[in-house]
C-alpha cells in the first residue's frame, strides 16, 4: 500500500491555512482568559455536607464583604468554586464563617495570589516560551545539518517551525473559544501543556524528516517520490504513537480531576494538530518549496 | 555466545524488575508470605502539597527599616525565627526558604499535611513581645494608691512598673518546665543570651527583695520577687499555667518578635480530602491509560505487543522506584508528566516494531530484522526524544513549581524509556532468535 500523500497538498495547505486564520481570528476577537496564576486573585473550593445552596443565596450571604466580583461555579455533586479578587487571610476566614452560618461545609482548597506574583509569573512564562522555541530551532538546525541536497538543512528547520506554529496556534484558538463560552482559563498547567506540545510536535516531524534523510541516501527517485515513501513508511508509527499518547491523555481528561483537565485537553488538541501537521504539512511544504525553487 | 549474553541480560532485567516492583509496592503476598525481603528498606512516595494536603505560603518581608547591607542577614534571622515557629506544628519536613525577586525579599513556607492552615498562618504571623519591668522608685506608694483607688471604685490606676531594656530580643530560648517543689506546676524556663544575662544580672541585683514583672504583649503575666542576684541568665515564669498554656507560651517566646514585619501575599492551601481525591483520580487515570496502551499494543503488534507490554510494566516499576529512591516529590503535575511519559515511552517500541516488520516483509532473516529494525529505528528514537527532553529541561530550569514537577518526571521518564528500548525491548526480541517461534509469522506481523 502506497498512498500518494503529496497529490493533494494544495488542499492540506488550504485546510491548515483556514484553521490558522480561524484560530488567529478567535484569539484576536475573544482573547485568552488568564487564570489567577497570572492576574492575581483567589479561588475557594468548598464542599457542602448536605445540599448546595443556590448561587443567589451564596452571593447574598457574602454581599457585605468586599470581595469584588464573585464568580460561583458548581463542581461535582455538592461543591462550589468561588473566584474573586485576592483577599487577605482575615477576609478568607470571614468568608468561610459567613458561608458556614447557613450550611455545614468543608473547605477543600484555597488559593490567593497577589498581583505582584502573577505579574512575575507572566514574565517568567514569557522567558520560558522564548527559550523553548529558541532551543528547538537550534536543535533542528543541528539535527539536519548533514542534509544539503536537494534542499538545504535550514529549510527543514523552517518547515518544522511552521508546523510547530500551526500545532500550538490551533489549540490556543480553541482554548480562546472555550474561554469565551465556558470560562476556560489559561493557567500554568495549560501553558505547561502547550510547551509540551512544542516538544511533542517536533518529535513527530523529526521522525518523518529522519526517514526522508535516510531514504535520500538509500533510494533512487525524485524528491517527491522519496518524501512520499517516507510518509508512507512512518504513517503507522505516527498514528500509533499519537494514539497511545492520546489514550493516556483522554484517561487524564476524564478521570484526572479539575487541575489536570485542561492540561490534558490542551495536550490532546496539540497532539492531534501535531500528528496532522507532521504528515500533511511539514513534508508537503518541503516538496512545494523545492518545486518553487526550480521554477524560479 | 551472543545468545547466552542475551539470556544473562534478560535474567538481570527480571531481577531488576523484581526489586523495582517490590520497592514500588512492597506488600505483594504469595500464599500469605510477603515476597519482598524484610531486610530491605521500605520507602514511601514523597507526596507534594496538592496530593497530601498542605499549605504553600509566600510572605513578603518589609525591609524598609533595615540597612541595605543587612538585608540578607535580616532575612536569615527571619527565616530562623519562622522556622522555629513552623517546627512546632509537627508537620513533616516543613520548608522555609528565603527568595529574592528583583529587590523584593520573600519567605516561602511549605507545610505538608497541615490540618488547620488558618491556625498556622495566625501563629506564623504572631509577634509576642516579652518584656521585663522593674518596680518604679515609689513602688510601694503606687501600690497603696492603687489599693485605695480600687476600694473607692473610681479613679485611675497607675502602673507601678517601669520599662527596662530587657526584652525578648535577648532571649536565647524558652522551654516548658515544672516546678520542682511538691506542686509540680508547669512553668516556662527562660535562658538569655550573653548580653541578656548581663542585663538580667544587673536588673536582679538592683531589685533584690522586690518584684520583677514579666509582661507578654503588654500584659503582666507574673511578678516574682527577686531573692538574690541571678547570673547566668536563667529565669522562670510561674504563672497559673496549665501544661498547654505553658507550652504555648514557651513556643511563642521562642518565636520571639520577628526581626522584620512580614505580609502574606500568596497562599495555596489544599485540604487533605481534596489531596486524597486528586491522588486517587490521577492513579485511576494512569492505570486506565496504561491498560488501554497495553491492549492496543497487543492487538496491533501481537507477540511484540506482549513484549512491549512487559517492557512498559518494567519501565513503570523502574521509574516509580526511582521516584522513591531519588526522591522526587510527586505532585499532580508530576503524575501528569509521568502518565504522559508512559504514552511516549511506548513510542520507542512502536518505532522498533514498525521498522522490524518492514524488514521482515523485505524477506530478511529474523535475526537480521531484529538487528536492522533496531538500528534503523534508533536515530528517530534518539532525535525524537531529545527534542522533548530539551523542552523539559528548559521547563525545569525556569519554571514554577507546577512546571518543574511536570518537567522532572517527564524527563526522567523519557530517559528511562530510551534506556528501556535499548536494553529491555531489544533483548526480549533477541531471545526469540533461532527459536521455533521466529517462524510463526503471524505472531510477528
Amino acid at each position: 500500500m502506497n498512498i500518494n500523500f503529496l497529490k493533494y497538498k494544495k488542499i492540506y495547505f488550504i485546510f491548515s491555512a483556514i484553521l490558522i486564520l480561524a484560530s488567529s481570528g478567535f484569539l484576536i476577537i475573544f482573547g485568552l482568559k488568564p487564570g489567577i496564576d497570572f492576574t492575581g486573585g483567589s479561588i475557594l473550593e468548598i464542599e457542602y455536607k448536605t445540599e448546595r445552596p443556590s448561587n443567589q443565596e451564596i452571593k447574598e450571604t457574602l454581599s457585605n464583604l468586599d470581595l469584588g466580583e464573585v464568580l460561583i461555579q458548581a463542581t461535582e455533586e455538592r461543591g462550589i468554586i468561588l473566584k474573586m479578587k485576592d483577599i487577605s487571610e482575615d477576609t478568607h476566614q470571614e468568608v468561610l464563617e459567613k458561608l458556614k452560618e447557613n450550611k455545614e461545609l468543608e473547605e477543600r482548597r484555597f488559593e490567593s495570589i497577589g498581583p505582584v506574583i502573577g505579574q512575575e509569573l507572566k514574565e517568567k512564562t514569557k522567558i520560558v516560551i522564548i527559550l523553548s522555541l529558541l532551543a528547538i530551532v537550534l536543535y533542528i538546525a543541528w539535527a539536519f545539518r548533514k542534509i544539503s541536497r536537494p534542499l538545504p538543512s535550514w529549510q527543514y528547520g523552517i518547515a518544522s517551525l511552521l508546523a510547530l506554529f500551526h500545532d500550538v496556534l490551533i489549540p490556543i484558538g480553541i482554548l480562546s473559544v472555550l474561554g469565551k463560552f465556558y470560562g476556560v482559563q489559561i493557567t500554568i498547567p495549560v501553558i505547561t501543556a502547550l510547551l509540551a506540545v512544542l516538544g511533542y510536535s517536533i518529535n513527530n516531524t523529526v521522525v518523518v524528516f529522519d526517514r526522508i534523510r535516510e531514504n535520500l541516501l538509500r533510494q533512487a527517485g525524485t524528491y517527491q517520490e522519496i518524501v512520499n515513501n517516507s510518509l508512507n513508511q512512518t504513517l503507522t508509527r505516527s498514528i500509533n504513537t499519537s494514539l497511545t499518547t492520546l489514550f493516556v491523555l483522554v484517561a487524564i481528561f476524564f478521570l484526572g480531576g479539575v487541575t489536570l483537565k485542561y492540561f490534558a485537553l490542551a495536550l490532546i488538541l496539540g497532539i492531534i494538530a501535531g500528528t496532522y501537521s507532521s504528515i500533511f504539512l511539514a513534508s508537503p511544504i518541503l516538496v512545494a518549496w523545492l518545486k518553487w525553487r526550480k521554477r524560479v | 555466545m551472543s545468545k547466552k549474553k542475551t539470556y544473562i541480560i534478560i535474567a538481570f532485567i527480571f531481577i531488576l524488575a523484581f526489586f523495582a516492583g517490590n520497592l514500588v509496592y512492597p506488600h505483594t503476598k504469595i500464599f500469605g508470605v510477603g515476597v519482598y525481603p524484610q531486610f530491605l528498606p521500605q520507602i514511601p512516595f514523597k507526596l507534594g502539597l496538592d496530593l497530601q494536603g498542605g499549605s504553600h505560603l509566600v510572605y513578603e518581608a518589609d525591609l524598609s527599616n533595615v540597612e541595605k547591607e543587612e538585608y540578607s542577614s535580616a532575612m536569615q534571622g527571619l527565616r530562623d525565627v519562622i522556622e522555629r515557629r513552623v517546627n512546632l506544628f509537627g508537620v513533616q519536613e516543613p520548608i522555609v526558604q528565603t527568595q529574592e525577586a528583583r529587590g523584593r525579599y520573600r519567605l516561602i513556607v511549605e507545610l505538608a499535611g497541615i490540618i488547620d492552615p488558618a491556625e498556622a498562618i495566625k501563629m506564623i504571623g504572631q509577634t509576642p513581645f516579652l518584656e521585663f519591668k522593674e518596680p518604679k522608685e515609689n513602688y510601694e506608694e503606687i501600690i497603696e494608691n492603687n489599693q485605695k483607688t480600687l476600694e473607692r471604685g473610681e479613679g485611675e490606676l497607675e502602673d507601678p512598673y517601669q520599662t527596662t531594656v530587657l526584652t525578648g530580643k535577648y532571649l536565647e530560648k524558652a522551654e516548658l518546665g515544672f516546678d520542682q517543689t511538691a506542686t509540680y506546676k508547669s512553668l516556662v524556663l527562660l535562658q538569655f543570651d550573653d548580653e541578656g544575662s548581663k542585663i538580667f544580672e544587673d536588673l536582679t541585683s538592683r531589685n533584690v527583695g522586690k518584684p520583677l514583672a514579666i509582661y507578654i504583649d503588654g500584659l503582666p503575666i507574673s511578678a516574682p520577687i527577686v531573692q538574690e542576684t541571678i547570673s547566668g541568665g536563667r529565669a522562670q515564669i510561674t504563672g497559673d499555667f496549665t501544661i498547654e498554656e505553658a507550652q504555648s507560651l514557651a513556643r511563642n517566646l521562642n518565636a520571639g518578635a520577628l526581626p522584620v514585619p512580614i505580609k502574606l501575599i500568596s497562599q495555596q492551601s489544599v485540604g487533605p480530602t481534596l489531596g486524597k481525591i486528586s491522588l486517587e483520580k490521577s492513579l485511576q487515570a494512569g492505570i486506565l491509560g496504561f491498560l488501554l496502551i497495553i491492549l492496543f499494543m497487543i492487538f496491533f503488534y501481537r507477540l511484540p505487543g506482549i513484549l512491549s507490554a512487559l517492557t512498559l510494566g518494567i519501565y513503570a516499576a523502574v521509574v516509580l522506584s526511582l521516584f522513591k529512591l531519588i526522591p522526587v516529590t510527586l505532585t499532580l503535575a508530576g503524575i501528569g508528566g509521568f502518565i504522559l511519559s508512559i504514552g511516549m515511552a511506548i513510542d520507542a517500541n512502536i518505532l522498533i516494531f514498525s521498522r522490524m516488520r518492514e524488514e521482515l516483509r523485505g524477506q530478511k532473516s529474523f535475526a537480521q530484522s531484529v538487528e536492522d529494525g533496531f538500528n534503523r529505528a534508533w536515530p528517530s528514537i534518539r532525535d525524537g526524544n531529545l527534542t522533548t527532553l530539551i523542552v523539559a529541561v528548559i521547563l525545569f530550569g525556569f519554571g514554577t513549581s507546577f512546571i518543574k514537577g511536570f518537567a522532572l518526571t517527564l524527563s526522567l521518564g523519557i530517559l528511562i524509556s530510551m534506556l528501556s528500548a535499548i536494553f529491555i525491548t531489544k533483548n526480549f526480541l533477541k531471545c526469540f532468535i533461532r527459536t521455533r517461534l521466529e517462524n510463526w509469522k503471524w505472531l510477528w506481523y
